[in-house]
């Protein structure tokens, strides 16, 4: 994880406030579901870190880790919207496909003069994605067709239509660079290099690639930046519900959340810095996590899409337009899902039919592992990110010590049933 | 005399915190229509739980004899196996299934899972022969009407080799020609020896057919009436024969100027378009007043409300709301709220709370903007309102963080209570208010009520208690059908009264 996530524990912390004697206990408990997924992310990193003898956390490699995953966080949150509200959306992959078809016939093969500039058909790929996910949303909401049904239908028209627009099996590039920067790029080090130990020189007079120690100056400070507000906030949220007579969780406990989220964030900055700093697509990312993150605990709305997964007749009587909030929330999926088609398309330079192909399943996999309810009305951003991530390492890991394809998938499969099995135990004991 | 088919003897069933059942007994003579009666909640249905075997033996004390044997039923299918067959109000018949089919379900003629139509289709043309319905075996149980189902359903019991009939409110959702023709039903099967349980509180209709009537009120039997000590009245005032105590907190009205106004409000049911649920009803409540909405189940009392609340049912909706003389739009539930509206739901669990989420939640969303600013929530500020309303209803719960789930009854209410009163409304329409919740939570929320009429709010309060009505209101309409058929204050009224202006109203019907 990165420094942008560092808003997010802070704000989980608002809801484990407890008042009366067993603070401690009720903090730990409440949150153990939370407490318990990072855990888990954390030994299974360490556990490919052992298994890849090291190679995990290689720079290059948490790099490229980042890259390879960030569409499927990215819909996650989406994701967890439309499950939260009592949905579901397997369209996801599809449209992403199809999005990125649509970006590379637009900025490689039609002349369509200025607007095949990245950045307008990246604008123009986004208000498509908000279309379709409102095309989607109208017959879900005002029609009260099941979501799994519509969006399976989506799900069919969009990979067709990727596949007819990039005309049959062929893929569609090389993208631009410009664009391929929003996936593959970095963010520029502004500050300039800091080089600590001075890279080795062969006796050819060639430097020797990977020697020696350069930072991102410019990451490290975002990276300093972040946790410090990270800190402050917390703090500050704690003192102020101190002040209003509202008991926080004990103070040690807090101190040690904070400094082994600190020492964690600054471990990962470190390593992007020795690198080629923060990948842009992790600043993407981060930002988006965050936004949801304060939509979700903080605003009206994510409250009431919580209210409608939680009680959908209550909700309704309770004055919230559940209709209009369905159509949002599948608005806002299909902007997501476009971002992630761009993602894609921007990591393999071009656009093929089968981008995106499955990625539905790692999605909806993520919002659930993070512990989301079927049932909706229940499910955390920070879970879906964690989950994501889970699959993420799993997928990297595996593939470095050489696992099968086949077996991935059904070590994936196993860690979600153990997931939600995981969730109805604890439920059930409560 | 003929012989005793059924002896329920000390019958005594306990929920968690409340006695439903307490040393009922019922004798039930072979070949006699026997009617149960009683107010909503007396435990009419509960007693015939027990003897359906829905509690099964061992959850209830005392002894069921039938045909001279002592019965221990574990489930449904142990009393159905000795011929004690129930039809519920709620018909269970599967709608995209053939009348065959459901008649036959679970129990078809099959060898080896393999089903034979034909011997279903035949017995099943027998069945229907019998209870007079016209209708094909293969017919989609979703497009022959109500009382059709109800008869289907009758079939369906006789398919078992019933011995002992029991229908609960059978005509409670039946027209009055559906109704007759049931009732002409029963009487046919009387005379061919059948014995039938009719539970109703159409008294009309136990008048007509019933060679005995068991009154029970709070749990208890009160009495046993044979034909020709069957009246009405008789009926009526051993129904609800019990003294009001200070079960009501009291309180010095200050009624003021009429500031809600409802004109000539009709609803149409949402599926049936053809059926008016409500017809021109009128009323109106004063500043500081608590109006009571008397009636039965199925009086549309629910229907009306909720018709009102941003037309959360119905079609076709006509009429006029007023506040202070001005003409309200009540369009969806969101302009309701904002005209200051607020409507209390009968059932907490399904319409009223979302239960996986905490006091602190719900009580702010029904009002989310009155915690935040432009869409931000202020957690403070939440906070406190959640606490300082937890403080005003008296919710006891071990924080505001506690699921509503995990709350009693009582306490739930509260937290749907408290939902409404954040949203400040003027007019606050509340529907069965203490209905499941116990005796002490009932008083707390009668006092809330009575603070709340103090502050100058008005009230409408549907209940079908009728004591409560009478203890914590100024002014009653009684409803039946769909329409108001009486009203009267408080200080006037009595159950009596009320009864009878119900009973009038379906005998005008009728006539």
């Amino acid at each position: 994880m990165s420094t942008e996530s560092a808003p997010a524990p802070q704000s989980g912390v608002a809801e484990d406030v407890k008042q009366g004697p067993r603070v401690a206990v009720s903090a730990l408990t409440t949150n153990l579901r939370e407490y318990g997924l990072i855990i888990a992310l954390i030994v299974i990193m360490l556990f490919f870190q052992y298994t890849t003898s090291g190679t995990l956390f290689k720079p290059v490699n948490l790099s490229n880790l980042v890259q390879q995953n960030s569409f499927i966080i990215v819909m996650a949150l989406g994701m967890l919207l439309v499950i939260v509200a009592g949905y579901i959306d397997l369209s996801v992959g599809s449209v992403a496909g199809f999005i990125g078809a649509l970006a590379a016939m637009m900025m490689v093969i039609w002349p369509l003069g200025i607007f095949s500039n990245p950045l307008v058909v990246s604008i123009v790929c986004l208000i498509v994605g908000a279309l379709i996910g409102a095309a989607q949303g109208y017959w879900i909401a005002y029609h009260r067709i099941p979501s799994f049904i519509v969006t399976l239908a989506g799900m069919l028209i969009f990979r067709g239509i990727c596949q007819a627009l990039l005309g049959g099996g062929s893929s569609v590039g090389p993208l631009p660079d410009s664009f391929k920067a929003l996936s593959s790029g970095f963010i520029p080090d502004v500050i300039g290099p800091l080089t600590l130990i001075p890279p080795t020189v062969n006796a050819a007079g060639k430097t020797i690639v990977g020697s020696g120690l350069t930072l991102h100056m410019t990451t490290v400070v975002l990276g300093l930046i972040a946790v410090l507000a990270y800190a402050y906030f917390g703090f500050r949220t704690r003192r102020k519900r101190e002040r209003h007579g509202y008991e926080a969780e004990p103070f040690p406990l807090f101190v040690i959340k904070t400094l082994v989220g600190s020492a964690l964030a600054l471990f990962l900055v470190f390593q992007f810095a020795s690198y080629r700093g923060l990948p842009v697509v992790l600043l993407v990312m981060g930002v988006l996590i965050s936004l949801f993150v304060f939509v979700t605990k903080r605003m009206t709305i994510g409250r009431r899409i919580y209210a409608m997964g939680g009680n959908a007749k209550a909700a309704q009587l309770s004055g919230i337009n559940t209709e209009r909030l369905t159509l949002l929330v599948f608005i806002n999926m299909g902007v997501l899902s476009a971002l992630g088609g761009l993602i894609i398309a921007a990591r393999l330079g071009q656009a093929v039919p089968a981008a995106g192909l499955g990625s539905e399943l790692d999605v909806i996999a993520a919002v659930f592992i993070g512990g989301a309810s079927a049932m909706g009305g229940v499910g955390q951003v920070i879970g879906a990110v964690v989950g994501g991530f889970i699959m993420g390492v799993m997928n990297n890991g595996m593939s470095i010590m050489g696992v099968n394809v086949d077996w991935q998938q059904v070590v994936k499969g196993l860690v979600l049933l153990g997931a939600v099995i995981f969730d109805v135990y604890n439920k059930n004991k409560a | 005399m003929a012989s005793t088919i059924l002896e329920m003897r000390d019958i005594t069933k306990t929920f968690p915190g409340v006695k439903a059942l307490s040393n009922v007994n019922l004798s039930v003579e072979e070949g006699e229509i026997h009617a149960v009666v009683g107010e909503n909640g007396a435990g009419k249905s509960t007693l015939m739980k027990v003897l359906s075997g829905v509690y099964p033996s061992g959850t209830y004390e005392g002894q069921i004899i039938f045909r001279g044997q002592e019965c221990h039923f574990k489930g449904i299918h142990d009393s159905e196996h000795i011929g004690i067959v129930i039809i519920h109000q709620e018909l269970a018949l599967v709608p995209m299934l053939s009348i065959a089919e459901n008649i036959f379900l679970g129990n078809e003629h099959a060898s080896y899972g393999v089903i034979d139509w034909d011997a279903n289709e035949t017995r099943t043309a027998a069945l229907l022969k019998k209870v007079g319905l016209k209708e094909d075996p293969k017919t989609l149980i979703t497009n022959i009407g109500v009382g059709k189902q109800q008869l289907v359903e009758i079939a369906k019991a006789l398919s078992k080799e019933v011995k002992l009939l029991i229908l609960d409110e059978p005509t409670a959702s039946l027209s009055e020609k559906d109704s007759q023709a049931l009732l002409d039903l029963l009487l046919e099967f009387k005379r061919q020896g059948m014995t039938s349980i009719l539970i109703s509180h159409k008294l009309n209709e136990v008048n007509r057919v019933a060679d005995k009537v068991t009154v029970i009120r709070d749990g208890r039997t009160i009495e046993t009436l044979p034909r020709k000590d069957i009246s009405e009245d008789r009926i009526i005032t051993s129904m609800v024969g019990r003294s009001l105590d200070d079960r009501y907190p009291p309180r010095e009205p200050q009624i003021g100027e009429v500031i809600f106004e409802v004109k000539d409000w009709s609803v149409y049911h949402p599926i049936h378009a053809e059926r008016q649920v409500i017809k021109n009803v009128n009323l109106n409540v004063r500043k500081g007043e608590v109006v009571g909405i008397a009636g039965l189940m199925g009086a549309g009392r629910t229907e009306f409300a909720m018709s009102l609340f941003g037309r959360s049912y119905g079609r076709h909706i006509t009429g006029e709301v007023l506040l202070r003389g001005r003409p309200l739009d009540l369009s969806s539930v969101s302009r309701a709220v904002e005209n200051r509206i607020a409507y209390v739901t009968e059932d907490r669990k399904t319409y009223g709370l979302n239960l996986i989420d905490h006091i602190k939640h719900n009580v702010t969303l029904a009002n989310l903007s009155g915690v935040s600013s432009r869409g931000v929530i202020d957690d403070m500020r939440e906070m406190s309102v959640a606490n300082d309303y937890r403080k005003k209803t008296n919710i006891r719960a071990s924080s505001v963080y506690q699921l509503t789930g995990n709350l009693s009854g009582g306490n739930q209410q509260k937290v749907v209570l408290s939902k409404w009163l954040f949203a400040d409304p003027e007019v606050l329409i509340l529907d069965e208010p203490t209905r499941g919740i116990d005796v002490g939570a009932k008083y707390e929320i009668y006092t809330i009520i009575a603070r709340l009429a103090a502050e100058g709010k008005a009230i409408i309060v549907i209940s079908s208690e009728m004591p409560e009505l009478l203890g914590i209101t100024d002014r009653i309409y009684v409803m039946n059908e769909g329409r108001i058929v009486g009203e009267m204050a408080a200080s006037d009224a009595s159950q009596e009264k009320i009864m009878r202006a119900i009973v009038r109203g379906e005998g005008k019907k009728a006539s």
